[in-house]
Parts: C-alpha cells; sequence; structure tokens
C-alpha cells in the first residue's frame, strides 16, 4: 500500500479550517477558484498530506456485492449518511442521498459503450462510483457562496453550514455525485433513534436543506487516517495516494497501467482512475 | 400616488380578494415547505430544479421584455408607445418580484440566503444573477415611479432620469443573457450546452413579454378608461410576430445541431421531451401543446386580417403565451436533467403542494401588477387628453 509513502507533514490542526472557505488565490487552481492556500491551513502533525490527492479504482479487486456493499456502508456509516427506504425495503430514490456507490459500466461511462454488440454482461459490469474531486471542478466555479471550494490537497470540498441549497452544484456535476437532503435527514431509520437509528458522534449530522457529497475523508485524513472506504474495501481495490509524488503506487499505475477517467472530454480533470485489467500492480 | 391604489370599485376589490386567496394558500404550503423541506415537491436527486426555477427562468424573459417598448419610444422617439412604456415598466417590477420570489422558494436554506452577499462569488453566474436583477428591479421601480409622478404633476420627466431608462436597455438584455448563462456554461448537460441558449432566451422574452402586454392592455382598456390605442397595440403585436419568428428559428437549430450531427447525447432530451424514451413519455403531450401553440400562433400573428382583429390577437397571444411558458418554464428545466448523467430516465412532475405554492407566487405578482397598473391608470385617466413630452 501506499501509506508508507505518505508525506507527514509537521503542522496542527486542519479540523479549523473545515467549515472555512478562502478567495484567495493559489499557485493550482485559477485565481477566480475559491480554494486555501497552504499558510491558511494549520495542520496536525499527524495528518496526512498531499499535493493531491487521488484514486485508482481496481475494479477486478471487488468479487462479490458484498465486497460493494461493505465499502459503501463504511463511508455512509461514519459520515452520518441518511438511509431513506420505502416501506418495502427498496432504496427511496426521490429522497436518496448517497456518497459512494455501486453502477454499472454503461451508465458510468455513458458513450463508450460498444453499441449492440458488446454482451450485456460487458456493459453490467459494477463500478464503483464517487466524486472525482476534479482539478477544474463545474461545481465550484457555480457555487455563489463558496460553500465547496478546493483545498490546496486538491480535494473538492462541502461545507453544508454554508450552503444555501441552491443546487447550482448539483446541475453543473457531471457526475451525478452531489446529493441533496430534501427532507430532514436525522429523521432517517438508520440515524434517528427513535426508529433504532445511530448517529457517529465523530462526525456532524446534517440540517435540511443543503447539499452533500464525498470529500476524500478529509476529517480522516487530518488525523492520519485513511478514507473509510479504503480501509473497508477488498485490499489494493481502491488505492489513495499523491498523484503529484512520483514515487507514490497510485501514480506508478497512472503512468504505466491502462486507466479510464469518467468523461475526461469535459476538461474537469476527475481525480478517481479506473484500473483497466487489473492484476498486479506497479 | 400609492393611495391611488386603495380607491377602487367593487369589481377591484373583488378581483384583489381573489388574488389574495390563492397568496394565502401559497403562503401557507410555502411554511409547510419551510417546515418539512423541499421534499414536499416532486424533486429528486436527477431532477433536482423543477418548477420555481422554470417560472423564475420563464418570468426574468417577461421583465427583460419591457425593453421593447423602452426602445422605439426612447431611441426611436417612436412616441404612439408613450401610453403604454409604463404598462411595460410595471409589467417589469411585478416580473422581477415573482423572479426573485422563485429563487427565495426554491432554497434549501433560505435563512442563509445572505450568504451570496456575505462571501461574495464572482465566479458564479448566479451571484451576477442576483446582481443584475436587483438592479433592474431598482432601475424599474425608480423610472416607473419618477416618469408617472411627472405625469401627475403635468410636467416632463427630470433630465436626469434619462440616463437611467438608457441603462435600462442594456440592462434589460443583461438579465436574460445571465439567466441564460447559469444553463449554457455547465459542462455535462447536453441539453443545455448550447451557444444560441442566450439568444433563444431573448427571442422568447421578447415575444412572450410583449404578448403578455398586449392581452393586458386589451384588459385595462375593457376595465378602465385607459386606452393604449389600437394603433400601438398592433405596433406591439409585429415585435411579438418577429421575436416568435426568431424563437421558432432558434429552436429549429437546436434541433438540427442534436439530429444532423447524429451525436446520441445530444438527441436523448429532445427525444424524451418530444417522442418519448425507453418507455417515458409523460412531458410529449405538453411539448407538442407548445409546439402546435407556436406554430398556429405564428401563423396567425403573419396574416394581417387576423392579427387586426384584436379579439383573435388576443387568442394568438395567449396561445403565444402558453406555448413559450411550457417550453420554457418547465420544458427547458427537465431536459437538461432528464435523461441523468447516467442516461437513466427518472420523471419529475410538480406536486399539489408545488403547483399551489407557484400559483401562489403569481398572485402575489398580479397583485403587484393589480396595484400598480390601478396607479398608473388612475394619473392617466387624471391627465387624460394631455400630451406630456418625455
Amino acid at each position: 500500500m501506499s501509506m508508507d509513502r505518505r508525506q507527514f507533514l509537521k503542522v496542527a490542526g486542519i479540523s479549523s479550517i473545515l467549515g472555512f472557505g478562502a478567495s484567495a488565490a493559489s499557485a493550482t487552481h485559477p485565481t477566480w477558484q475559491p480554494s486555501l492556500r497552504p499558510d491558511q491551513m494549520d495542520r496536525n502533525k499527524d495528518s496526512l498530506w498531499a499535493k493531491r490527492w487521488a484514486m485508482v479504482v481496481d475494479m477486478s479487486k471487488f468479487k462479490t456485492d458484498g465486497d460493494f456493499q461493505k465499502t459503501i456502508a463504511a463511508c455512509h456509516s461514519i459520515h452520518n449518511v441518511p438511509d431513506f427506504r420505502k416501506p418495502d425495503g427498496s432504496v427511496d430514490r426521490k429522497l436518496e442521498i448517497k456518497w459512494i456507490w455501486k453502477s454499472t459500466y454503461e451508465k458510468s461511462f455513458p458513450g463508450m459503450e460498444e453499441g449492440k454488440y458488446q454482451s450485456e454482461h460487458v456493459k453490467d459490469m459494477p463500478f464503483m462510483l464517487l466524486c472525482n474531486h476534479c482539478t477544474n471542478p463545474a461545481c465550484v466555479r457555480v457555487c455563489p457562496t463558496k460553500a465547496t471550494y478546493k483545498l490546496e490537497t486538491g480535494i473538492t470540498m462541502q461545507d453544508m453550514h454554508r450552503c444555501i441549497g441552491c443546487r447550482f452544484c448539483m446541475a453543473a456535476c457531471p457526475y451525478g455525485a452531489r446529493s441533496f437532503n430534501w427532507v430532514d435527514p436525522r429523521k432517517a431509520a438508520n440515524l434517528d433513534p427513535a426508529k433504532g437509528g445511530k448517529v457517529n458522534a465523530e462526525y456532524p449530522t446534517r440540517t435540511k436543506g443543503v447539499v452533500e457529497k464525498c470529500t476524500f475523508c478529509t476529517e480522516r485524513l487530518a488525523v492520519g487516517k485513511m478514507p473509510a472506504c479504503v480501509e473497508a474495501a477488498p485490499k489494493g481495490a481502491l488505492l489513495f495516494g499523491d498523484l503529484d509524488d512520483p514515487n507514490s503506487e497510485i501514480r506508478k499505475i497512472v503512468a504505466n497501467k491502462l486507466t479510464i477517467r469518467r468523461k475526461p472530454e469535459l476538461g474537469t480533470g476527475p481525480a478517481v482512475y479506473y484500473l483497466i485489467g487489473g492484476g498486479e500492480h506497479a | 400616488m400609492l393611495e391611488k391604489a386603495l380607491e377602487g370599485g367593487k369589481k377591484y376589490w373583488a378581483w384583489v380578494f381573489f388574488l389574495g386567496i390563492f397568496a394565502l394558500s401559497g403562503t401557507y404550503w410555502y411554511i409547510r415547505q419551510f417546515n418539512e423541506g423541499l421534499g414536499l415537491t416532486g424533486m429528486h436527486r436527477d431532477v433536482s430544479w423543477g418548477l420555481y426555477i422554470g417560472q423564475f427562468t420563464f418570468l426574468v424573459g417577461v421583465a427583460a421584455s419591457a425593453v421593447m417598448l423602452v426602445i422605439p419610444y426612447y431611441l426611436h422617439d417612436f412616441k404612439k408607445f408613450g401610453k403604454i412604456v409604463i404598462l411595460g415598466e410595471f409589467l417589469a417590477i411585478s416580473a422581477v418580484t415573482m423572479c426573485i420570489l422563485f429563487i427565495f422558494v426554491d432554497m434549501g436554506q433560505p435563512m442563509r440566503i445572505m450568504n451570496v452577499i456575505l462571501h461574495p462569488t464572482p465566479g458564479s453566474v448566479m451571484f451576477w444573477d442576483s446582481v443584475v436583477l436587483s438592479g433592474y428591479l431598482f432601475i424599474n421601480l425608480l423610472v416607473g415611479w419618477v416618469t408617472l409622478g411627472s405625469d401627475k404633476k403635468g410636467v416632463p420627466p427630470p433630465k436626469w432620469i434619462k440616463p437611467w431608462i438608457y441603462l435600462s436597455i442594456p440592462w434589460a438584455i443583461s438579465i436574460h443573457t445571465v439567466t441564460a448563462f447559469l444553463y449554457s456554461g455547465i459542462p455535462g448537460r447536453h441539453f443545455w450546452l448550447t451557444a444560441v441558449m442566450a439568444a433563444r432566451f431573448l427571442a422568447s422574452a421578447f415575444a412572450g413579454g410583449p404578448a403578455l402586454l398586449i392581452i393586458l392592455a386589451l384588459i385595462v382598456r375593457k376595465v378602465s378608461k385607459f386606452d393604449a390605442g389600437k394603433d400601438v397595440i398592433q405596433a406591439v403585436s409585429r415585435i411579438v410576430a418577429y421575436a416568435m419568428f426568431a424563437n421558432v428559428f432558434l429552436l429549429g437549430l437546436e434541433f438540427f445541431t442534436a439530429f444532423y450531427s447524429g451525436i446520441p447525447g445530444h438527441q436523448h432530451p429532445f427525444v424524451y421531451l418530444y417522442k418519448g424514451l425507453d418507455g417515458h413519455a409523460e412531458l410529449v403531450p405538453l411539448m407538442w401543446t407548445s409546439s402546435i401553440f407556436a406554430i398556429v400562433s405564428l401563423v396567425m400573428l403573419w396574416i394581417p386580417k387576423i392579427r387586426r382583429n384584436e379579439s383573435l390577437l388576443a387568442l394568438t397571444c395567449i396561445m403565444l403565451f402558453a406555448s413559450l411558458w411550457i417550453d420554457k418554464g418547465f420544458g427547458l428545466i427537465i431536459g437538461g436533467f432528464v435523461p441523468n448523467p447516467f442516461e437513466e430516465i427518472n420523471p419529475y412532475w410538480p406536486t399539489y403542494p408545488e403547483a399551489m405554492i407557484t400559483i401562489g407566487i403569481w398572485a402575489i405578482g398580479f397583485l403587484v401588477l393589480t396595484f400598480l397598473y390601478k396607479i398608473a391608470i388612475a394619473v392617466r385617466e387624471q391627465t387624460a387628453g394631455v400630451e406630456i413630452e418625455h
């Protein structure tokens, strides 16, 4: 794993910047793009730090549906993601909120499917989807309050306390990575104690009327932990690291293997790469 | 002048009461939505904007259309528009008021609305939209009030107001251009990613707004002594005809690009809206109604005999307005979201509370319009026969 190649930088308290966006220019992002400079951020000495956090997804390592569900559940329970169900137990698509989810090749890469000669088996191949933490994210560009902004580590952050719920970011995101709290998320069965739900006290719950999404576990990186999905997924299925570091495992894979990204033609610069072929890594 | 809105006959108050009922029911449903969340609407993860934003978009056009009276009157010295131009400006005030209300009810956290000002974000089109809309409201309030106030006194309007009137022209263009940029500047939504979006918006605005104004002028003539004039209404109807032709032409361009290029992603929203896709044809009857109304009203406007008959002209304008309302107030938004980024079809239809809130805002808009028109008419009735040089 790329864990041991991580940069451990000696600064304190990244958590103080959560919910804190600045408009200042930086070296790696266009000047108009809301982002935080390193000197605006205090770092925990144990925190994991990168110039460009990115992920490689090796679909060959996900063997069963259980592998997917375990990974999704780890993320959603840690982040108090509300689970709205219909009376029959199926997902309520009208209220659905998701940070990481399972989809198919055909849906994840529309326009790349090979038409009627491609077998259903290939079209239905499962893919793990999440926020792409784009280099040039449309959601950040359109947000009227800087409630979504770039961190210097490449992460696209979401400040659920500043969000006004205009949902411009949801219209702008080409990956369907953003969810809106149409009703009070604290009343979802998995979070409401009255319905037998349980809240992770270490992560905030949300109010209704705000947008949320994956943050690459910014809060866990800040205390030296890997993202929850990376820990919960089968070994080597989700690789997380610094794409800017030529020696990192994910950089070697991206440099040497065939990987694809979702809708790269839109110029958003997604940071989630899907490894084709799998096998032994770099 | 405000007191004029409080002097009216039985019919006037019955109309105000009628609108008031819908405004109150809309308020009731909004309070429920405020407490329970936007889950009360038909919107969901895949169609995250709906009727509210559609109405907002459509009404920005109505607001901008005042410029089609201001330009002939103030730039081309087309004197006959002197009477009707105030109706256009007051319609703009009412329309912008509705726009602001529709944005407000669409917000998940409306109490945080000041965040847009506390954290101004020049990179966001929505930030600029709020700037130009509030500016446009201010300009029209100022110009409408000052010119009407001068009319009341029987004197020409003060010279200092002229620059504001001229400013209102590019400003009107800007509100609808910026509103189009909300859509045409985002990647990954094939239906919206088109350079002619702003042009289409302006064309449909300059058709729909003046069409509504013709209907309003005909109503005003019926209920008061204020007559905009037959030839004025004919002149406005010619503006409607040209603008509607441009609008239909621009829509045709969209179809050409989508279908001749053969790019499936570009075609899907059109197929979904007009033919149905993967067994989903929810909006097909509505979109064809819009198309048929568009063509029929255009033909009726084109034939001088029909256009000069004011009853038929009123019918034409109602059809044209309905056509554009469906196309822009509904189809445009839904077509951007269906199919979703995964090419799945997850349809949207407004709920009863959502419809009641929408009707409530229209009622508030018409209340504002009624009061403003009442004032304008009262002043004009007083000064009837007196020609004032603006």
